[in-house]
């Protein structure tokens, strides 16, 4: 089998497994071959779970042929190592959880497994989740497909990465500020944020509670919604999961954009970025125009530039609340030379945790200190309304707003790491999103050319309401459909 | 905002966080210029603006109280790193 097929889409290789031209098991191992090839190069992988897969691919042929109907039934799959797999270690990429073998499995995982999923292996990302780059691992960095000495886009490192690079037809990911969006754009693959309770977070590690949501890298908007009618829905054992319908996606998504009403916001187009994702991001608006959407680029959210501030008060204020349990005691690496019970449990975190999650924790904890609570905490949830309620605003003139996803391309490897402010920067497009929990779509929308001659995909955010990713997956669909982007494969 | 040792090393015991010395003054300096930059928000007017706890609109959420099978007591134990008798074990906390 040549590599061909491991480039086509999901819904693509769902076609030749049913017309009997490949089976499951063939996908699977020519998939396991890939990853022998090149993940040695990327390091996308943190566990790889090949007599799972194997397993799953048997069961998913026999599927298959009775008659099965679900395109994700027997497609090889990397699942981001922040979600619990029974019996498959999962390490959320910190040294605190590298021994855990959960003991059950993300509500995702059952759904996915009832629809014959199969699990190629659990991927490499930035610790808990907390980074932009995917170097945060203590497994390692993972590397951008397209450029090996750039990164991926964090913190779903590794699952863009497989995606783009062949060795997972899709991913799941989790999106707390960006880490699904952004690693999209930066590898040239589309990522998926559904809406802040539209996917059950049970069995998804904790980081910060009120943003956190499972989302999809994919190699077409087709397949994002694919995956997302099998993950969506609501599940009790997670108290803000919505008890809210679930549109079939595919029946609307080819309707196209004409008349729809999309807005661009003047404030994600900031001083600084860069003159190829401007100038790419603008000519996929005026294809969508072309394509009979009615664009309005008088369309202002003038507290867009608070959202970094309001996310990085937030998001570590939860995760110091929700990283206490990593005690030593229960599950994990366990300190055991400290000579008290609180000093192994000081030791358990201070050797457990790398340098970006204690710094986090560290911030959160004083955040929420006696004193401090109502300067930090409460003024950010403050101005997180008035975020909520501009974008309120703005979506009763519009269907959807364009913008785009990161400031800049895929940057070099520790070019950003030893300054943290500047790489909190990286995630300005993507932040908002998540404080108002709105659904957002990142799609290839071209390349850019670096100053060292590196070919490095950008991407366009879709956002659209609370609940109307059908509105979204129709305009993406629609872009995507007018251009090639899509079909681009890194050489490697 | 400037943070002093003292005060980190008085955050990082609040988060029953091992800190080395070096880590003290790293964390001082970038933890200084992060909480600098929020300031900004103090520009901001949030006078009668309600806080956002997070986007949904769902409150006090209930199930039915139905008995279901629960996690194997073998299984809660499975990833302990001390146990005994069927019990997680920890160091004494009272002191002898």
């Amino acid at each position: 089998m040549t590599n061909d097929v491991l480039r086509l889409t999901m819904r693509e290789a769902a076609g030749l497994l049913r017309e009997g031209k490949v089976s499951s098991v063939e996908l699977t191992q020519a998939t396991f071959d890939r990853i022998r090839a090149v993940d040695e190069r990327l390091n996308a992988f943190i566990t790889e779970s090949e007599q799972v897969a194997l397993a799953q691919a048997a069961r998913a042929d026999q599927m298959i042929a009775e008659g099965h109907e679900n395109p994700l039934t027997g497609i090889p799959a990397a699942i981001k190592d922040a979600i619990v797999t029974k019996g498959v270690r999962t390490t959320a990429g910190s040294r605190i959880l590298e021994p855990f073998v959960p003991v059950y499995d993300a509500n995702v995982i059952t759904l996915l497994d009832e629809a014959g999923f199969v699990m190629v292996g659990k991927t490499n990302m930035d610790e808990f989740a907390m980074g932009s780059s995917g170097e945060n691992s203590a497994f390692g960095p993972t590397r951008n497909p397209w450029a090996l000495d750039r990164v991926p886009g964090g913190s779903s490192a590794g699952s863009a990465a497989a995606v783009a690079s062949g060795m997972a037809y899709w991913a799941l990911g989790s999106d707390t500020g960006g880490s699904v969006r952004q690693p999209g754009a930066l590898s040239g693959v589309v990522g998926l944020k559904p809406t802040y309770g539209r996917v059950s977070r049970y069995g998804l590690i904790a980081f910060g509670s009120s943003l956190d949501q499972i989302g999809t890298l994919t190699r077409s908007v087709r397949d994002a919604a694919t995956v997302l009618q099998t993950i969506a829905g609501h599940d009790q054992r997670d108290s803000t999961s919505a008890p809210v319908e679930v549109p079939d996606y595919s029946a609307t998504i080819g309707e196209g954009v004409k008349g729809l009403r999309v807005g661009v916001p003047r404030e994600y187009f900031i001083e600084g970025m860069d003159g190829d994702v401007r100038e790419a991001v603008e000519k996929a608006i005026a294809q969508l125009e072309g394509l009979g959407a009615e664009i309005d680029t008088d369309v202002s959210l003038p507290s867009t530039g608070h959202a970094l501030s309001v996310y990085y008060i937030i998001a570590p204020s939860e995760a110091s609340a929700n990283l206490a349990r990593y005690d030593g005691v229960k599950y994990g690496f366990s300190y055991d030379e400290g000579g008290s019970m609180w000093a192994d449990m000081e030791g358990t975190r201070q050797y457990g945790f790398g340098e970006e999650v204690k710094r986090r924790i560290m911030i959160g904890t004083y955040a929420l200190s006696a004193g401090y609570y109502d300067a930090y905490y409460i003024k950010a949830q403050k101005v997180r309304t008035l975020i909520r309620r501009e974008f309120d605003a703005a979506f009763e003139k519009h269907d959807v707003l364009l913008t785009p996803v990161s400031p800049t391309p895929a940057f070099k490897i520790g070019e950003k790491i030893n300054d943290p402010l500047q790489m909190y920067l990286t995630d300005v497009c993507t932040i908002p999103v998540n404080i108002a929990g709105l659904p957002g779509i990142s799609v290839p929308c071209g390349f850019a050319t670096a100053d060292d001659g590196a070919r490095l995909p950008i991407g366009l955010q879709i956002i659209a309401k609370s609940f109307d990713e059908a509105t979204m997956f129709r305009v993406a669909h629609a872009y995507e459909q007018s251009t090639t982007w899509h079909e681009e494969f890194p050489p490697l | 905002m400037s943070l002093t040792p003292d005060e980190i090393r008085h955050i990082a015991r609040l988060a029953r966080l091992g800190i080395s010395e070096e880590d003290v003054l790293r964390f001082s300096g970038q933890l200084s210029s992060i909480l600098d930059y929020f300031e900004e928000l103090k520009q901001v007017d949030t006078d009668d603006v309600p806080p956002t706890a997070y986007a949904l609109d769902l409150h006090n959420v209930l199930r039915a109280d139905e008995t279901a099978p629960c996690t194997d007591h073998a299984d809660v134990l499975a990833n302990a790193p001390l146990q005994e008798n069927g019990y997680f074990r920890v160091r004494a906390i009272l002191e002898e």
